[in-house]
């Protein structure tokens, strides 16, 4: 009786003694790793949001957005860079022009039609991998097919690979919008007589649309900050856009192009930095 | 159109039948473009790298001459910028990537602190390159540059470390510094999923059993979501080895081949970005597709293997 009793005392001690230091020790300095590491992952986050406010805010004004890039070394004339935001413009517009329908349509295949068959696991096979094919590898291949062809760099080439980068982006967030609709709602429309056709467009498509227009969103973002697809396919330019057949400047580009130049315009590259945040 | 024949519309007719015939074939002719489309990829790059492939063969990637003028070309230096700026960003971005994930998935912090904490990660993604490029150059070079004369210093004695750094023009492994940063997102957001779905009851049981918060996630939750992780860190790897302009801005792109990593370099993307715009040769055109080639079969192994290790986890 008393072995039991003084047991259960030195277990009821046991349990309610402190962990050894060891252990505890253990705890807390993993959190302090674990806080302090996240810590240092957000910095270069904020590094880069300040020095964009910090060194683009003040060189912001109304006439860098609607003049061109004033010649190297020129002081005192007016300098901004309203071609490249037309060029980003125009490129990104065909871009979006080629990929949003390819890529719902493939979506409402992937999400609507396929029922799991065979082809379908190979589309979204092929569409996963073809989003992480790298942008440079897609400004290479618009380059065999336009560039080469054409003997031209041109917008039509860059537009072709933005293009090519957009389209796994829209459909995949397309398809994960669209299996969001509740089956019943199809059904509900399939029961009152709706066709396929119908109930895609009229029931599917409109309830999804938010979704879609998120990835289309950010689909856009991404190709308007993209410069690897663009160097060596639309090139660059320091006059207006012209024709799509002739090399013409994106902001992004020219950032790059500045920085390489190792030109001392850093206002301008900090004021497209800028720019690009915001269209973030 | 009246009301009434409004009202004919009906899944019996065969003219609605037709049209839904139409539209499905339609639909499935726009996804096998899409499939298409990476099947051209590999057509066109391959077919505008055979003039070298014929020429150099595989001794490609084991040369280091890169002469345009003499129309002599190698690889050597460009895979190894590839392949040590990767290492280089995983062995600094993987902990801390994975140091977020536990910190946004556990309960070390109020869930009003987590959830902005995790969407201010995500937000490092949707920084386009050439702006973290842009600041890597004028902030990042900077204040790198004292941490790697230490390293020269201190471990100059190893050949990795062999090679005095040259002040403002970055290196590899300024390089590598920034592809950590731009890969520490995907694998901290996937693994932050994996994470949250693995079963309270595996860590209630490990709890009960009187480990502690921190014994649970390395003996438990960790190797639970192992696979789950594995799968993040080859898409981020996949990444990591594509990623162009912020490296090109960071590596001072020196064709020279030297094993230090405090050294210039260029990577496979940063050669293609600085010299496909003033390629004329067929020759040199043809060694730039060549490494294109090199480099997309590269990433296509790293994401396949990336979506198998997802897949199988899937079905477990």
């Amino acid at each position: 009786m008393q072995t039991t009793s003084e047991t259960n005392l030195s277990l009821a001690e046991d349990l309610q003694a402190d962990l050894p230091i060891k252990r505890q020790l253990f705890s807390y300095g993993m959190t302090a790793i674990a806080l302090l590491l996240t810590a240092l992952a957000l910095l270069p986050l904020f590094s880069i949001l300040f020095s964009i406010v910090q060194q683009g805010l003040p060189q912001l004004s109304w006439q860098t957005f609607t003049t061109l890039p004033s010649p190297t070394g020129s002081v005192g004339e007016p300098d901004g860079f309203g071609n490249a935001i037309i060029g980003t413009a125009v490129m990104v517009g065909m871009a979006s022009l080629i990929s949003i329908p390819v890529g719902i349509m493939t979506a409402i295949f992937l999400a609507e039609f396929s029922q799991g068959s065979a082809i379908a696991g190979f589309v979204r096979f092929v569409v996963t991998i073809l989003s992480g094919v790298p942008s440079i590898v897609v400004g290479v291949f618009a380059y065999g097919v336009i560039v080469l062809a054409t003997k031209e760099f041109s917008a039509l080439a860059g537009s072709f690979a933005l293009a090519v980068v957009m389209l796994p982006i829209v459909v995949l967030s397309t398809e994960s919008a669209l299996l969001l609709v509740p089956t019943a709602q199809k059904l509900a429309s399939a029961g009152l007589g709706a066709s396929r056709f119908q109930t895609t467009f009229r029931v599917v498509l409109a309830s999804a649309l938010p979704g879609i227009m998120t990835g289309i969103l950010l689909a856009i973002a991404r190709a308007a900050g993209e410069t690897a697809p663009l160097i060596f396919t639309a090139l660059f330019s320091t006059s207006w856009f012209d024709n799509l057949l002739s090399p013409t400047s994106s902001l992004s580009v020219l950032i790059y192009n500045y920085i390489s130049l190792k030109v001392l315009l850093k206002n301008i590259i900090w004021l497209g930095q800028r720019l690009w945040c915001c269209s973030v | 159109m009246s009301d009434s024949s409004e009202l004919k519309i009906d899944i019996t007719t065969p003219d609605g039948a037709e049209l839904d015939r139409g539209f499905t074939g339609l639909v499935k002719g726009f996804a096998l473009c899409t499939v298409f489309l990476l099947f051209w990829m590999t057509w066109v790059i391959l077919g505008a790298a055979i003039p070298a492939i014929q020429t150099f063969g595989l001794g490609f990637f084991l040369s280091q001459d890169w002469d345009v003028g003499a129309l002599i070309f190698g690889a050597l230096p460009y895979g190894y910028g590839t392949l040590m700026t990767s290492i280089i960003a995983l062995v600094i971005g993987v902990p801390i990537a994975i140091a977020v994930a536990l910190v946004t998935s556990e309960t070390f912090l109020p869930i009003w602190v987590r959830s902005p904490l995790a969407a201010l990660v995500e937000l490092i993604a949707a920084i386009p390159s050439v702006i973290i490029g842009l600041w890597g150059f004028f902030v990042l070079i900077p204040f790198i540059d004292p941490v790697q004369l230490w390293i020269f210093k201190v471990l100059g004695w190893i050949p990795l470390f062999g090679t005095e750094p040259t002040v403002g023009q970055g290196s590899i492994f300024v390089a590598g510094v920034i592809l950590a940063i731009m890969i520490l997102p995907t694998i901290a957001t996937i693994s932050r999923d994996v994470l949250i779905a693995i079963p309270t009851e595996l860590r209630s049981a490990s709890r009960a059993l009187g480990s502690t918060h921190w014994e649970t996630l390395f003996r438990v939750v960790l190797p639970t979501a192992a696979p789950g992780i594995l799968g993040a860190i080859t898409l981020g790897l996949g990444r990591a080895m594509g990623e162009t302009m912020a490296v090109t801005l960071v590596i001072g792109n020196s064709p020279q081949f030297t094993v230090s990593l405090l050294n210039l370099g260029a990577t496979i993307p940063s050669v293609l970005a600085n010299q496909f715009a003033e390629a004329l040769d067929t020759l040199h055109i043809g060694a730039l597709m060549y490494l294109a080639l090199a480099l997309f079969g590269l990433t296509l192994l790293v994401n396949i293997a990336a979506v198998m290790i997802v897949k199988t986890l899937e079905q477990r």
